[in-house]
């Protein structure tokens, strides 16, 4: 009888605790690795050759890095805002865009080799800029050709030449070796986004919390104590 | 004493689905809370919904509350179970009250997002199905 008595209590209790655990082990196993650049991985080390897409001043004590998906919606969300950062710290600032088309996409690869096609025009950041834009209007279409060169005609380029560039061997080889970097780093998801060569916690990337770590970057910049230098010097 | 077996098999029912409910909203907290739902490449379906407003009250996930409604209800359905007449009328509130939650959300999943997440859907299922077992209780209890 007194055994019976303590039964609920006892099958709660274990309930209770079998829950805290398997989350806290959900947790551990799904929580993302935090994502370092190593000078010699990072962008910066191949910004030389002109493969790098970039925009800001060289010597911006804040490198913002992203490894982004122009379907992803996350990505869409976040484009505007780093956007502001870029025209609220023009000297602080400079940020740099790698593309990870995600298979789960269907017009992701598609594009990537867009903005790579107007970058061969020399109009990459504002192809990048109209595709982020737009994204709910061309993540629909069953075709998104003739939107993609709309955005081309609108941007002033030379329409045949984009159409034949976007499937060009040189366009997709650059796109893949932008993946191919991103899984070598061990990019995942998409938006992943380094600052001073510090991946940004994926549970932390709303346009809040990606100013605060900016500001904080600049602020710290300003200061002289870089954190990634700090984190070098450990 | 049929009855009383009839209320032990009820709650004992009660308790497994809320249990099975425990589960789905632990695991919508764990992918929240490790970011999984906030980027593209973790779980393709359900980010629209639970990355967005309705997701989270403050800092709070909306599905660490389902956790906490889950493990009351499987708490008072196992006391309901052993006899336990306060337990029942608990239970009985808090299943009307996760109703009228679900409601809220299939309104804000249907309305407002234009997007569901099958994860969402089977919570709401299995809320369903806990409204349903009080309506269908013994009007004795």
């Amino acid at each position: 009888v007194v055994a019976k008595q303590y039964l609920p209590f006892i099958i709660v209790g274990a309930v209770g605790i079998l829950t805290m655990t398997s989350g806290a082990v959900l947790y551990r196993a799904k929580r993302p690795p935090v994502l370092t650049l190593t000078s010699d991985r990072s962008a910066t080390a191949n910004e030389g050759n002109g493969s790098v897409h970039i925009r800001g001043p060289a010597d911006a004590p804040v490198t913002l890095e992203e490894f982004g998906d122009f379907q992803c919606p996350p990505c869409g969300i976040l484009a505007g805002p780093i956007k502001q950062l870029e025209t609220d710290y023009p000297q602080s600032l400079r940020v740099i865009f790698h593309h990870f088309p995600l298979i789960t996409h269907q017009h992701a690869q598609k594009a990537a080799c867009a903005a790579e096609s107007a970058g061969l025009q020399g109009k990459f950041w504002e192809m990048h800029d109209v595709i982020y834009r737009e994204q709910s209007q061309w993540s629909k279409a069953p075709d998104v050709q003739p939107l993609f060169n709309a955005y081309a005609g609108i941007l002033g380029m030379n329409i045949e030449r984009f159409q034949q560039d976007m499937n060009s061997d040189k366009v997709k080889a650059r796109v893949d070796a932008d993946q191919k970097h991103a899984t070598s780093l061990g990019v995942q998801t998409t938006p992943t986004i380094f600052i001073n060569n510090r991946a940004v916690d994926p549970a932390k990337l709303s346009p809040d919390n990606l100013r605060a770590a900016v500001d904080t970057a600049v602020r710290t910049s300003a200061l002289g104590k870089n954190p990634a230098e700090k984190q070098s010097a450990k | 004493m049929i009855a009383s077996r009839a209320r032990i098999f009820l709650y004992s029912f009660a308790a497994l689905i809320a249990l099975a409910g425990l589960t789905d909203a632990t695991y919508l907290t764990v992918q929240y809370l490790t970011g999984e739902t906030a980027v593209c490449g973790g779980s393709p379906d359900c980010f629209k919904v639970l990355g967005s407003a309705y997701a989270h009250i403050g800092r709070i996930p909306v599905a660490s509350l389902g956790v906490l409604a889950y493990f009351s209800a499987f708490s008072f359905a196992t006391f309901a179970a052993f006899d336990y007449a306060r337990a029942r009328k608990l239970f009985v509130w808090l299943v009307w009250a996760m109703f009228l939650a679900t409601l809220w959300f299939l309104f804000v999943q249907t309305f407002l997002l234009h997007a569901f997440c099958r994860y969402c859907l089977f919570s709401a299922a299995i809320v369903f199905l806990l409204t349903g077992l009080v309506v269908a209780s013994p009007t004795s209890d």
